[in-house]
């Protein structure tokens, strides 16, 4: 590459990169969520990367190959952001801000996860992560404290070396505290959300009339379990949200109380 | 085949500590790299490696898993990983994925230097 194309190169990062990531903020704002979410573990909470996490870390990689597809991966890429919502399985719903997949703007999750392999989904998890960086080839979510996992999901599609274009998900997380990690790999909850992932490559590779195989690899970056971050089950969207649900006969109760006050519009 | 746009220095401060100069781009691309150089760097009886950030040019969010990977192996071999020369903008990533928890971020070499306690 000569001097002035790299100098072209570098202005255009330079010029993009303030915009691909989300700006720094503390705490997370989420005062109010999109129709549908129950937005009640996202405000004030702190980004939790693998660091903060209780668990082992693992990476994952899951990838499936879009043979014959004619697209390009920022065609892909822009289609995936687009249609994120509906490529999840039905017991995970995501929603994203009006703004979109952008960098800085909150995707609110709200999920029912089986307290045990085999099991219907039963138990609730509201939840959401954070658009940590964006380009127009990959995107990534950072989750926050209190999600099932400490870390980070990257999406994203390019051209492999035969030419084929791949969409690929690559995972690198911890769960988040002891109650997490015992139904992940204790009780063995980490497979299905390994086939979440799953199930989201083959929407996609359908939008395309493509079904391939999903390509799965894990890692075991760290065996380690950082006990010092078992506290953070003081965060855990799981027990929040069913304590939330139990306490909605009374939050009933407290706002009709409310209307009825004297002087009080009904 | 995609090639990487990163070029890797190690420099070796004394027995105890290295630094990595990092130039160039940190993409999922440059995973062979940076580790070949965090290989050199990290040998020999090092406990702390400090990474020169000033020039590099650009980081995709792979580069914050890629540097994840890094400080979990040096955790493992009981090492300590530091920064220094990122741009403010690059300064905050670290802080909003708490990263700068466990890598400590400097502004100069000299300072991180100190930090290690090796005299510039």
């Amino acid at each position: 590459m000569s001097d002035v194309e790299s100098e072209g190169h570098k202005h255009v990062h330079d010029r993009n990169e303030m915009t691909h990531w989300a700006p720094f903020v503390p705490r997370l704002s989420a005062e109010q969520g999109p129709t549908g979410a129950r937005n009640i573990n996202l405000n004030h909470r702190r980004v939790v990367s693998p660091l903060q996490g209780f668990g082992p870390l693992w990476q994952k990689t899951l990838r499936v190959r879009l043979e014959g597809v004619s697209a390009t991966p920022e065609e892909i890429i822009a289609l995936w952001k687009m249609k994120f919502p509906e490529l999840q399985p039905q017991d995970s719903h995501f929603y994203p801000s009006i703004a979109g997949v952008l960098p800085g703007e909150l995707m609110w999750i709200e999920a029912t996860v089986p307290p045990a392999p085999g099991l219907p989904s039963i138990l609730p998890v509201a939840t959401g992560v954070l658009i940590l960086y964006a380009d127009e080839t990959s995107f990534t979510v950072v989750t926050p404290e209190g999600h099932p996992v400490a870390g980070l999901n990257t999406f994203s599609a390019y051209t492999d070396d035969d030419g084929t274009l791949v969409a690929q998900i690559d995972i690198q997380v911890r769960t988040s505290d002891p109650l997490y990690e015992l139904f992940y790999h204790v009780l063995g909850t980490a497979g299905d959300q390994d086939r979440i992932w799953m199930h989201v490559l083959e929407q996609l590779a359908g939008l395309y009339g493509v079904h391939a195989p999903i390509e799965v690899t894990k890692t075991l970056l760290d065996p380690r379990i950082q006990w010092r971050n078992a506290r953070n089950i003081q965060y855990n969207a799981g027990i929040r949200t069913v304590f939330h649900i139990a306490a909605a006969p009374f939050r009933w109760i407290v706002r009709r109380r409310g209307r009825r006050r004297p002087g009080t519009a009904r | 085949m995609v090639t990487t746009n990163l070029t890797t220095n190690v420099r070796k401060v004394n027995d105890k500590v290295s630094i990595i100069d990092i130039s160039g781009e940190i993409t999922r691309h440059a995973e062979e790299r940076l580790s070949a150089a965090f290989e050199e760097a990290s040998n020999n009886g090092v406990q702390t490696i400090l990474l020169n950030f000033a020039e590099m040019e650009y980081m995709n969010s792979s580069g914050i898993g890629l540097l994840i990977m890094l400080l979990i192996r040096a955790q493992r071999q009981g090492q300590q990983l530091m920064a220094y020369g990122l741009r403010e903008h690059y300064a905050q990533i670290f802080e909003l994925t708490r990263l700068n928890e466990a890598i400590q971020v400097y502004d100069s070499e000299d300072d991180a230097l100190k930090a290690a306690a090796v005299t510039p």
